[in-house]
């Protein structure tokens, strides 16, 4: 900074006439707006709001006014240098908004590009249906119970009320397993359906008893577009005082209401298992067309042959010799049951055509059920 | 059991609008399975008349001989004149009574018939068969000849009972009652709230002293024999059409009159019947269990070997006949039979109506691989009390249909019995149901299926003898709540108490498939059954324990008799499939039981029912099961990664399988310790042994890496097939629970990277195991970030292991000097245990 002039004459500082400052600033932002990249910008910056730029060189001289004279050259510099900055600061965000532009557009890329690098997986959709149907019990309190697949035949039938002599226990298709030395006797078979799991369930747990019994069972069948010896079932148990049919149909109308929507329901139709009794057939409104193809030829249903019905399983009352076997009084306590094959429901809630597509393991045919259904 | 509508109507007045299918749908309410209604006769449209056959030409020069008749059809064909016809079948004659369809008809399947040209001649209609009408088997695959004396120009269409509905029912094991059309027409009776005509109510003589002479040694195995005796049957006599026919639209086929017969009553009654040719049985008719070994040929013309359990009907010689599954061969009845001796057949019979105990008549049919509508009907259940009604309507119809003499002889031996009473609280239906329905509905439900009730609060229910399945409360529960309707019990929810979830191992099971799915992996679940020859294919050692397999005793395939013990046979397999269908690029998964046999095996034994097994009873059932952990594996071949726009792909190695065992194992909670292998189905230098740490023991739990390429041969599998295979269970029970919280320090980071050189067989698992422990408290993790081998630069037989260590401490910002001496600690301490040295 210059010495304070002793002997000063406003007049004859040049750089502080109000129609300098003007001119200097209007350079600047005649420079500023001629500048057409963010260099040229740089320079115009450094030439006109610099140290070395006129209107810094007028600045200093300020201090070589008189004290009346600073007030307002300092507030007409001031005013000046704020314009510049200004719109300098405007035409800096102007190019760089400009040269964002260019270079988002310049490294845009085809987002329609696949990204197949490693393909998805899945799981089978009969694990997640099964576990799909095992959550909506569980949210109820249910719990999951599972047991063997090789089981005890004392399990699969005795303790169900099918007894060596029972015409059921004939009628099962069962596979026997070989005993000691490759005898045929082992009084052990590949499980029939997951009942057993209900006797072991009875056995195990302090009652009341609510499970849900999912899992792999086995009958003689060859594999067909309907038939697998392998397949999957889920079976349900309830056991506890008071309880009645009415529990049973409200609880299957739940089960196909959480899976189907709402207003699905079930019906019963009369029939017999050893292990229930009173037994039935039990069926769903068909989800497609809700009934109204029955006697309706010009709106048939595929997925109910137009019946109207979906036939589901076998469901009943467990039959008080169960309870007995498993040393529950059937006097204070009753119980119900229900079972339905999974192969059959995926197969008419996907549309599944042929059974053989459930257990090949062709991963177009798993691929598209994802993780979950 | 099939039931033609026609003959339910016979015992219940049902309106005549009524269809089959409106019978169907009643039926099913009340609880019998009625699969279809069969329409027979649907499509059928006259004429078609009774014809008298008056003329035969052979037509000579065809294939096949041709017959052209003139058959006189009265006035059926508006003219009177005879009808001129073509014909290819041979068994008849002039002078027979057929059956005519004239042209304008349509028969069965929609076949129109029109006058039209054949083999040199206008055939104006066809003689017809059985078969073309649509009736059911007949046994003489020719064309009908009806009975001399059928009416010529007689409508064939009402002759023949053609157009009818017959209702198939799957009867369940419970009902033999309904095996029948006796217990279906009650069913019926009952669904439509009308009377019953029971066929079982006839008139029946009082058994007396002159009847066949008949000793039951076994009461329990036979509590009621009726016999009856008619003689004198013409053995020309034929069934009657009507006859047949209901045995045809039954599922029968017409045998010869008494055996039709016989058949026909126990369709209508449900009551199995045997007739002996009495000429043929010697002295008197006796039942008792079989002697080990005696000898039987039954009607099948098989020589049976008794067991000393098995029933027998016997005479003075010996065994006759199976009781209540099938007679034997030495007292069959003939059928009219023409000889050079003349006229040959069974004239005079004895009708045997009996009842045999279910369990003993199940066992000797399963004993003996035999399965008779007689069998089928004991093991289900007869009513007792409709043998002699039974022996009485087939005495009726032999004297009726072939000329005989009922003999006033009545044997009736019966072994005295209660009838079987239930008492019940009068709401225990109520109870069942969660219904209100009262004592007054239970009370008249009860009765309408058959039952005595007595008392107030407390029902005394005596069952009817035909429903010999109602014997617990519940069974009477059902029959009033079917009745009032299953479609009419309400809805309503239990409250269980809260449950706990699902297991950790539940949990478990779920995440390591979404692990897997999520890492790629497609899950493909299959069958347990594998051949033995797989064991050779996998390269299992001669004393591999996973070669000692369950076996079925009737496996599917005589090929596959064994169960998996290991998930690689059916894994391989899909993945076969998969790149035989034109997938290349696999990964598969699957999780599963395998089954191994325990050391000792024993037989399960058999417990009763009738009160909860002990504690000690269970477990000995258990161990007669073989262990059956379930098992996670995974199999890879293509590519891991695809090459795309992005670069290049990447095939599945090694790597990817222990890396998703390394997957499964972190989802379980447990680290798994990686090493080096040997086992039969990898590649010795490629395979990587699986093992848990769990109370200081180490446990080999599974094998990963690429499979051995004699195991990949054998199998037919793609080059470089790479799998993984872990016991879940083992996994599971070392997984460490609840994961801690650790500390995180906000302190700045240390990084230090280590250079060193190793012989090539030292295993990087070792070497960052003594960096680790080296490098002590301070550091905060260690990633390998380079293996090197060059042998210029590192010698022959050397591999260079790049890692990162990173540093930090939780109070402070760590020095310089403190990460290097930690990092020279670790060197120091690698460089010991396994040779390593700084690369300079």
């Amino acid at each position: 900074m210059s010495a304070p002039n002793k002997s000063y004459d406003p007049v004859e500082v040049e750089a502080l006439k109000p129609e300098e400052i003007e001119r200097m600033r209007d350079e600047a932002l005649a420079a500023f707006a001629a500048a057409d990249s963010l260099d040229a910008l740089h320079e115009a910056k450094v030439a006109h709001t610099g140290p070395a730029s006129p209107l810094a060189l007028a600045n200093r001289e300020i201090g070589a006014l008189p004290p009346h004279a600073k007030a307002e050259a300092g507030k007409r510099v001031g005013t000046a240098r704020g314009a510049v900055n200004k719109a300098l600061a405007a035409r800096q965000a102007e190019l760089e908004a400009e040269r964002d532009a260019r270079v988002l557009v310049e490294e845009a890329v085809d987002v329609s590009l696949p990204y197949d690098r490693v393909p998805a997986g899945a799981r089978h959709p009969l694990t997640t249906l099964s576990e799909r149907i095992e959550d909506i019990f569980v949210a109820m309190g249910y719990e999951v119970a599972e047991g063997p697949q090789v089981e005890a035949e004392w399990f699969n039938f005795d303790a169900l009320n099918i007894g060596p002599d029972h015409p059921a226990r004939g009628e099962a298709d069962t596979f026997f397993v070989q005993g000691p030395e490759g005898g045929t006797e082992s009084g052990t078979v590949l499980r029939t359906h997951t009942s057993p799991v209900q006797i072991r369930s009875m056995l195990d747990r302090e009652l009341p008893v609510y499970v849900i019994c999912p899992g792999v069972v086995y009958r003689t069948d060859e594999l067909d577009a309907t038939h697998t010896p392998v397949f999957r079932q889920v079976e349900l148990l309830a056991v506890d005082e008071g309880l009645t049919m009415a529990d049973l149909k409200g609880t299957l109308d739940h089960m196909v209401q959480s899976l189907f929507g709402e207003g699905m329901k079930t019906r019963l139709r009369p029939n017999f298992f050893p292990f229930t009794e009173p037994s039935a057939e039990m069926d769903m409104l068909c989800y497609v067309c809700k009934g109204e193809s029955v006697g309706n030829p010009d709106r048939p249903c595929r997925t109910c042959s137009s019946e109207g019905w979906i036939e589901l399983g076998g469901c009943g009352m467990v039959n008080p010799r169960v309870l007995t076997a498993c040393g529950i009084d059937p006097e204070k306590y009753s119980g119900f049951a229900f079972g339905f094959g999974i192969e059959r429901m995926l197969m008419f809630r996907h549309n599944v055509e042929d059974m053989r597509d459930m257990v090949e393991g062709d991963v177009r045919f798993t691929r598209p059920f994802g993780m979950e259904i | 059991m099939r039931v033609p509508l026609s003959w339910l109507r016979e015992y219940v007045d049902l309106p005549a609008t009524e269809t089959g299918r409106d019978v169907q749908a009643k039926l099913i309410s009340a609880g019998l399975e009625v699969e279809t209604v069969e329409q027979l006769g649907a499509d059928l449209k006259g004429p078609l008349v009774v014809g008298q056959v008056l003329t035969i030409e052979e037509l000579e020069g065809f294939k096949k001989p041709i017959r052209f008749c003139t058959v006189d059809v009265g006035q059926a064909n508006g003219t009177g004149e005879p009808q001129e016809i073509v014909c290819g079948a041979r068994n008849f004659a002039v002078g027979d009574k057929v059956v005519v369809v004239l042209p304008g008809a349509t028969l069965p399947g929609g076949f129109s018939i029109a006058a039209r040209k054949t083999y040199g001649k206008v055939s104006h209609g066809m003689i017809c068969s059985s078969d073309e009408l649509g009736m059911g088997d007949d046994g003489a695959h020719g064309i009908i000849v009806l009975p001399p004396e059928t009416e010529v120009g007689k409508d064939a269409i009402e002759l023949l009972e053609l157009v009818d509905e017959v209702l198939d029912i799957a009867v369940t094991a419970n009902r033999g009652d309904c095996l029948s059309i006796r217990g279906v027409a009650r069913e019926t009776a009952i669904a439509y709230g009308l009377p019953l005509r029971d066929p079982a109510l006839i008139d029946v003589p009082a058994p007396n002293a002159f009847g066949y002479p008949v000793k039951v040694s076994d009461p329990f195995g036979c509590d009621r024999f009726t016999a009856r005796t008619v003689t004198g049957l013409s053995p020309e006599a034929r069934s009657p059409i009507w006859l047949q026919r209901r045995l045809q639209k039954v599922g029968m086929r017409p045998i010869s009159l008494a055996v039709d017969i016989t058949n026909y009553v126990m369709m209508e009654l449900g009551q199995p019947l045997h007739a002996y040719d009495r000429t043929l049985v010697q002295g008197t008719i006796g039942v008792r269990r079989a002697e080990e070994g005696e000898k039987l040929v039954t009607l099948d013309g098989v020589e049976r070997t008794l067991h000393a359990e098995d029933l027998v009907i016997t005479d003075e010689r010996g065994p006759i006949g199976l009781a209540g599954v099938m007679g034997g061969a030495n007292t069959e009845i003939a059928d009219h039979e023409e000889t050079e001796d003349g006229v040959n057949g069974t004239t005079d019979v004895v009708i045997e109506a009996a009842h045999f105990d279910p369990v003993s008549v199940a066992r000797t049919g399963r004993r003996h691989k035999l399965l008779t509508e007689a069998s089928r009907r004991f093991e289900r259940g007869v009513d007792p009390q409709a043998a002699a009604a039974a022996a009485q309507r087939t005495v009726d119809l032999l004297v009726l249909l072939a000329g005989g003499t009922a003999e006033a002889g009545v044997t009736e031996v019966i072994a005295p019995s209660a009838p079987h009473t239930i008492t019940i609280p009068a709401d225990h239906p109520d109870k069942v149901a969660g219904v209100d329905y009262g004592r007054e509905t239970v009370v008249r439900r009860l009765q309408q299926v058959g039952c005595d009730v007595y008392g107030q609060d407390e029902l005394i229910v005596t069952v009817p003898s035909w429903r010999p399945d109602l014997a617990d409360p519940n069974d009477l529960a059902e029959e009033v709540i079917r009745l009032e309707g299953y479609e009419n019990l309400p809805s309503t929810l239990p409250r269980p108490p809260a449950g706990r979830g699902l297991t950790h191992r539940q949990r478990l099971h779920r995440r390591v498939g979404r692990a897997l799915a999520g890492a790629g992996y497609v899950e493909a679940p299959n069958y347990p059954f594998v051949s033995e020859q797989v064991f050779d294919q996998l390269g299992l050692d001669a004393d591999d324990p996973a070669r000692r397999a369950v076996k079925l005793v009737n496996p599917l395939s005589d090929e596959e008799p064994a169960l998996r013990t290991t998930l690689l046979p059916g894994l391989l397999g899909a993945l076969r499939r998969n790149a035989g269908r034109g997938s290349h690029d696999l990964a598969l998964f699957e999780t599963g039981l395998v089954f191994h046999p325990r050391e000792e095996q024993r037989v399960a034994g058999h417990l009763p029912v009738d009160r909860r097994p002990s504690d000690e009873e269970i477990a000995a059932l258990n161990a007669a099961l073989p262990e059956q952990p379930r098992h996670v594996a995974v199999v890879l071949a293509g590519a891991r990664e695809q090459s795309g726009w992005w670069g290049k792909g990447r095939p599945a190695d090694w790597a990817d399988a222990v890396e998703a065992a390394r997957a499964v194992a972190r989802e379980a909670g447990t680290e798994l310790v990686v090493r080096k292998g040997q086992y039969g189905p990898w590649h010795p230098g490629r395979c990587a042994e699986l093992v848990v740490v769990a109370d200081g023991t180490e446990r080999v739990v599974g094998h990963a890496g690429e499979l051995h390429p004699r195991v990949v041969k054998a199998l037919g599998l793609p080059e470089r097939t790479c799998a993984a295979e872990l016991d879940l269970d083992a996994l599971e029970a070392a997984g460490d629970g609840v994961p801690r919280a650790p500390r995180i320090s906000a302190f700045p980071v240390a990084t230090q990277d280590v250079a060193l050189v190793v012989d090539q067989f030292v295993p990087h698992a070792d070497v960052e195991a003594a960096l680790r422990e080296g490098a002590g408290e301070l550091l905060e993790s260690i990633r390998l970030f380079d293996v090197y081998e060059n042998a210029e630069q590192l010698g022959d037989g050397k591999k260079s292991l790049a890692y990162a260590l990173r540093f930090r401490a939780g109070d402070r910002t760590l020095t310089v000097d403190e990460a290097s001496a930690a990092r020279d600690a670790a060197v120091a301490l690698a460089g010991e245990r396994t040779g390593a040295v700084l690369r300079g």
